[in-house]
């Protein structure tokens, strides 16, 4: 393991997902590229690929999941992986085990690779170290969320989903509209735009939730906060809207959530500021009438339905990366 | 080594491969060499039959060694129904086996054809599977440690390389 970025092994090769920020261009389209055949496996007779044959993958999911870890097993099972699915609530942590126990467990039974959900951030990094510390280097850690701070996988599949569709990165301007400060996925999303050269990118969203200091979330980076939606859409090629979470309510940050809706829900009016063959993203799941109207939603500038799809083939991307590279 | 034109090579390839082309035959072309040679074969033998390719890094058993998926793979694009269809898979050299035992696995991944064939515009020998050919016009030895590539150059012409690895 490579101390100063764990998620390369000492030749440069990628052997843990934790986070975006520190992957270049070249990797970022590197594992779009690896995507894109897996997209078709889907349409085989045969819907899987020996890539991960033999291997045990564990789904560690201590944070509710349903999208993330489905598509998850799906990726893995479709590489041919055996696929465990830990019930945390009904699992030893339940009953008080630490984390690093748990997965020194999990070690012992030969595992190869985590997907790691978890409440705190940094968790799947204290992993990877940990196991590179008891010299069990050959498992893999992907980050499949955690904390505030990262959800690679969902800014890499956002990203393959925006090559898809408009190709070019260095000629877009991309608004992402809602909790931009507290969302791990934004926060993804953020770290690989900007990578990828995206020239503009507008954060939009109440002064409550978006302070003016969130330009500087990333050093020299194109940000740009819009309190006015319609400032935010005007334009914009591409628009990733964001799941209200709830617990900003009970916070105070915002009046009500029809409030919300009237002034930042994503409307076919406000839609209509954005350029005409703009696409609508949004991360899952969706609360219809708070960030997003449902005629939005369901219309035909959504690509929400092919972000899940395209999120299976990026999996496939990542893990087969990891676990097919050397050791 | 003295190799023939590629030219030379894939006349004697099609008229090998005639007696035994059938409405139905459908050409598979293995990336990326193997494409470039069925392009010819499927031009020259005048088939109906849309061309099909298949990419076998999926199937490779050498990935983790890395060798399996560094270009990244490409998608197979193979006939709307595979199942009972006459295949002739096309490659530009056959080697270990290797490659052929991974298209194989591949193609059973779309469905059960009829029957499957081999055409192979050299063998270079050095096999490590038992596997062989079922039309190739030209067989050499090729040490091991040369490596024996069909290029195509920038007016679609196609040729071979010798190098030392």
């Amino acid at each position: 393991m490579n101390l100063a970025n764990p998620q390369f092994n000492t030749h440069g090769e990628l052997i843990h997902l934790l986070s975006i920020e520190d992957l270049s261009r070249d990797i970022l389209h590197a594992i779009l590229d690896r995507a894109e055949p897996f997209t078709a496996v889907a349409e085989r007779e045969v819907k899987k690929v020996p890539l991960l044959r033999g291997k045990s993958v564990f789904n560690l999911f201590f944070e509710n999941s349903t999208r993330t870890r489905t598509t998850f097993e799906i990726a893995a099972k479709r590489l041919s992986a055996d696929v465990i699915n830990l019930n945390i609530n009904t699992s030893s942590a339940a009953k008080g085990e630490s984390l690093l126990d748990t997965v020194d467990n999990l070690a012992a039974m030969q595992a190869d690779m985590f997907v790691v959900r978890h409440a705190s951030s940094g968790a799947p990094y204290l992993i990877a170290q940990h196991l590179a510390g008891i010299g069990s280097n050959h498992i893999h850690v992907v980050n499949a969320g955690d904390g505030r701070h990262s959800h690679p996988t969902q800014g890499l599949l956002d990203m393959y989903t925006i090559r898809h569709y408009k190709r070019d990165f260095t000629q877009l301007t991309v608004a992402v509209v809602g909790d931009v400060l507290h969302s791990r996925v934004a926060r993804s999303q953020l770290h690989a735009l900007v990578t990828l050269g995206v020239p503009e990118i507008r954060l939009v969203g109440p002064k409550t939730l978006l302070p003016t200091y969130a330009a500087q979330m990333i050093e020299n980076a194109p940000l740009r906060i819009c309190h006015d939606i319609g400032e935010g859409l005007r334009g914009a090629d591409v628009v990733m809207t964001l799941r209200l979470q709830n617990e900003r309510m009970n916070g105070a940050l915002l009046p009500s959530t029809q409030e919300y809706f009237k002034s930042y829900g994503l409307t076919p009016e406000k839609l209509a500021l954005a350029k005409p063959d703009a696409i609508v993203m949004h991360p899952g799941p969706m609360n219809r009438g708070v960030e997003i109207d449902s005629s939005v939603a369901d219309g035909s500038q959504a690509v929400i339905l092919p972000q899940v799809t395209f999120g299976i083939a990026v999996r496939m991307a990542v893990m087969s990366m990891l676990a097919g590279g050397s050791q | 080594m003295n190799l023939p034109p590629v030219t030379d090579l894939i006349a004697q390839l099609t008229a090998q491969m005639r007696p035994h082309i059938t409405p139905d035959t459908v050409l598979v072309g293995i990336h990326t060499g193997g494409v470039w040679v069925a392009e010819v074969l499927h031009a020259a033998l005048g088939l109906a039959t849309p061309l099909a390719s298949i990419d076998a890094s999926f199937h490779r058993d050498d990935h983790h060694i890395g060798n399996g998926l560094k270009s990244g793979g490409r998608a197979s694009h193979l006939p709307g129904n595979v199942e009972g269809a006459h295949l002739i898979l096309v490659d530009d050299v056959l080697y270990t086996g290797r490659t052929i035992r991974a298209a194989l696995n591949e193609i059973f991944d779309y469905g059960r054809p009829a029957k499957v064939e081999y055409a192979v515009l050299v063998d270079r020998g050095g096999r490590e599977l038992p596997v062989a050919a079922t039309y190739c016009p030209f067989a050499v030895a090729v040490p091991a440690s040369q490596s024996l590539d069909l290029c195509r150059g920038e007016d679609g012409q196609l040729s071979f390389s010798l190098s030392e690895k």
